[in-house]
This record gives C-alpha cells, structure tokens and sequence, in this order.
C-alpha cells in the first residue's frame, strides 16, 4: 500500500519543489507587503491590503485565468519576461510555483503582518538610540521578534501551495511530470477506472506533509517563545 | 552642553521649555504628566519638536527653522527608558555589546569590564533578559547605555517601576556613575529623595512648562507649597 509507483513519487517531489519555490520566492516580497502594511501610512494603502487579499477571495480559476493571461506566453508581462529574461511560466513547473506562490502570499502577508504589528515599539527606538538606523532596527530586532510569525506564514503558504489545485490546473494544466501536483494527481487518479490505490496513497501522503509542516512550525514557534521568556 | 528651545504640541496640552544643562547631574522634577518624558524624547530624537531648536556641545540636532532633524542613531545620546527594554532574544552580554555593533565601534575589553563591574552585572552576562529581575535588568540597560560612549546621558525614571528595596539596590550604582563616569546627565523623576541623592541643578516642571532653574533648592520650595 504504501509503496508509491514512480509516476506516484514524480508527483510528489513535484509537489514539493513547487511548493517549495513558491514560499521562498514569495518570502521576501511578502516581508516587505507586510511590514508596508503593517508599519506605514500611505496613498492607497487599503488598494494594496485588498490586492494582496484578492487570491484569497476570488475563485481560484479566475486567480489561474489571471495569470494566465498575464504571463502567458503572450501575456503583457510573461512575454516581457520570456523575451528578455527567458523566464518562461506558461506550461512549466515554474508557471505551478508562481500560481502557488500567489494563492499562499495572502496567507503568507497576513501571519507576517500580525507578529509585525505585536513587535513591541519601543524596542524600536531604544535600538535607534543605541545607534541603530532603521534597516539595522529591522534586521537585528524587528524581525528576530516576528520570527515565529515569520515561520508560521511560511508553513501556511507552503500548506496552501501544496494543496493548491483551481489556480495552477488553469495557468499550466494537468501535464504529468512537468505541472501535476500532488492534488491535480489524485483528482486524475480518482478519474481512472482503479485508481483508488493510487489516490488513496497520495492522500496519505498529503496528510503526512501537511502534518509534519504544523508540527514543524508549532515545535519553532515554541522554542522561540522559551528563547524570549529567558527559559 | 546642551541647549534645549522647543515646543511640543500634545493632545491635552502644550510643552514649551527652554533650558540648559552643563556637565554634571541635572534632573527634570515635577508631577506625572508635567512633559518630562515629552522633553527627554525630543532631545533623544524620539519626538520631534512642533518648532524650537536643539543643540548639544555646539552641534545642532534640532532647528526647526534650518528644517533640520537629526535621526536617533546619529545623536549619540544614551537613553536609559523606566522600562529597561532589553532585547528579549538577545543575552546580557550580547545586549551589552548591541550598540558597539551598531555604532562599529572597536572592541574594548577593558572598558567593558570596567563598566560590567562598576553595575555588578558580571554573572549575569549569559542570561536572558527574561529571567532578570527588575533592578538587574535596569543595570544592563545602564550598562548598555554607557556602552555606546554617549556624550550626554537621558535617565528618564530609571527607578519608577521597581519597588523600594530594589530602589535603595540602585541607587548607589547610579551614585556612582555620577562619580565615576564623566557623562553629563539629565535625570528624570517625580521623586525628590531621589534627585537629592543624584543630582545637583534641577528643572522644575508643571504642565509643560518651565517653573524654575537652579539648585536642589527649588525641590525644598516645591515640598513646601505641597505641604
């Protein structure tokens, strides 16, 4: 039962890389959205709040037909991309990470923003009398301080870049080997006459990561929380 | 020295003060809600000043009218908060060395023994702060201060959130800071036992502003019309 067949683990290192890429290319964007956010009043500041919320609203099939029509490969900016960067996304495991990366940054953005918005200020400004400059305050305090939030967003959006399926299957289909993820394989398997097994053995899998990812995360977020009491 | 001109609107009323301070210990004395704090942050660059001017040792940190400003960090003036605020995953000792990082200041062993010894804060160097008690976590926070080689020193009630045995604890390290290291410094408190034991000038205020500029003196006068 649980030994998976090779198109079986092609699916699942798949899955993992895409939803790998996806969290730690959306990791410093996100850093920055939320510290925006969290931290500075600015001309629509509330555009940006709902824009970065949309993925989480909208049908992810319009999310994928977005982006799909953005970068693909006649797409405003995939065309841009493709041209001069030779980065392409429309049918690669690339255009699944970036489908990923989208539908998790909400969720990335937000966890961020709230361990942000509970780092104590004045620890701000005793650090700039001690001599720090703002981005030597944000290195050294700030961020060490938001660190368990900074992990718990990034189990977040790893989780939902794992079990992303509406958005990806939109902007690169289903292509073995190439765009199917861990969920687009189990919805093909649950489509083959037999194929229970197999999708069985996939959710199995599925569980497994999910829940190693929380236990990851609690097991962080604990540790940090001893450091800062001093235990 | 420091020359202080500035006002500072706040929501329910107004600071307006204008004094200056010399070598040597000098407190700024009144009631809560009198604008010390206001006043202390405006010289540490934590508030900026509505208008007024801010200059220390001919160096200007505040002009209103040159729209000059400059940042915390580049003001080298040390600020000892009532709440200590130490870095909490920080150690002592890296808490200590903080703003020799940040400044890039070279290394110097000798000098902070000199202080580690001078607070007593020697065996508490691996804590966290966490696990500190008040009183101790108040001498770090001096340490780390003196540490950063200030030209003028801000202690804005260094003492108010700690009970009276920890007080009378504190007291003769702060007794001895005056004596020993020669920082200039504005001493913040509403209590006159304390600016008595520490300081030699005071600033009295009320509500924002200015009532009087002198010797301990003007606690005794300030006693009297309370009594």
């Amino acid at each position: 039962m649980f030994d998976l067949t090779p198109d079986e683990w092609v699916a699942v290192r798949l899955s993992l890389r895409i939803a790998a890429v996806a969290t730690l290319f959306a990791l410093p964007l996100g850093v920055a959205v939320a510290w925006l956010l969290a931290r500075r009043n600015f001309w629509g500041k509330s555009l940006l709040d709902g824009f970065v919320h949309l993925p989480l609203v909208l049908p992810p099939v319009v999310t994928g037909y977005l982006l799909l029509i953005w970068f693909g490969r006649r797409g405003l900016i995939g065309a841009f991309l493709a041209d001069h960067f030779g980065i392409v996304f429309s049918f690669r495991w690339t255009g699944a990470a970036l489908a990923c990366g989208v539908m998790g940054f909400p969720l990335l953005v937000r966890a961020i923003r709230l361990s942000l918005e509970a780092v104590d200020r004045k620890l701000e400004d005793a650090a700039s009398t001690l001599g720090a400059s703002g981005i030597w305050t944000f290195a050294t305090v700030t961020l060490p301080l938001a660190l368990p939030g900074v992990v718990a967003g990034m189990v977040l959006c790893f989780a939902k870049a794992l079990g992303e399926f509406g958005a990806t299957i939109t902007f690169v289909s289903n292509i073995p080997g190439e765009t199917q993820t861990l969920s687009a394989a189990i919805y093909t398997y649950t489509n083959i006459p037999g194929g229970d097994a197999a999708a069985g053995r996939l959710v199995i899998v599925a569980i497994v990561i999910a829940l190693a990812a929380l236990v990851i995360s609690e097991w962080f977020a604990r540790r940090a929380g001893m450091r800062y009491r001093g235990d | 020295m420091l020359s202080f001109d500035a006002e500072k609107k706040l929501s329910d009323f107004t600071v307006t003060a204008k004094f200056e301070t010399g070598a040597g210990v000098t407190a700024l004395f009144g009631p809560s809600g009198a604008g010390k704090t206001t006043i202390v942050n405006m010289i540490a660059g934590l508030v900026a000043p509505d208008r007024g001017r801010i200059e220390i040792d001919g160096a200007l940190l505040f002009d209103s009218a040159a729209k000059l400003n400059v940042p915390p960090h580049r003001r080298r003036i040390g600020y000892v908060f009532q709440d200590g605020r130490l870095f909490p995953h920080l150690s002592v000792a890296q808490n200590l060395d903080y703003g020799r990082w940040m400044r890039g200041l070279p290394r110097d062993d000798a000098e902070r023994d000199h202080v580690v010894a001078m607070l007593g804060i020697g065996h508490l160097l691996n804590r966290r702060p966490g696990k500190l008690s008040g009183g101790e976590r108040q001498r770090v926070a001096i340490g780390r201060t003196l540490l950063t080689q200030p030209r003028l020193l801000l202690l804005d009630e260094p003492l108010a959130s700690l009970d009276a045995a920890r007080k009378v604890e504190i007291l003769p390290y702060l007794e001895r800071l005056r004596d020993e290291a020669e920082i200039p410094m504005i001493y913040v408190s509403h209590q006159a036992s304390e600016i008595r034991r520490i300081a030699s000038r005071v600033v009295r205020l009320d509500s924002g502003r200015v009532t009087g500029i002198g010797s301990l003196e003007l606690i005794d006068a300030a006693e009297t019309m309370l009594a």
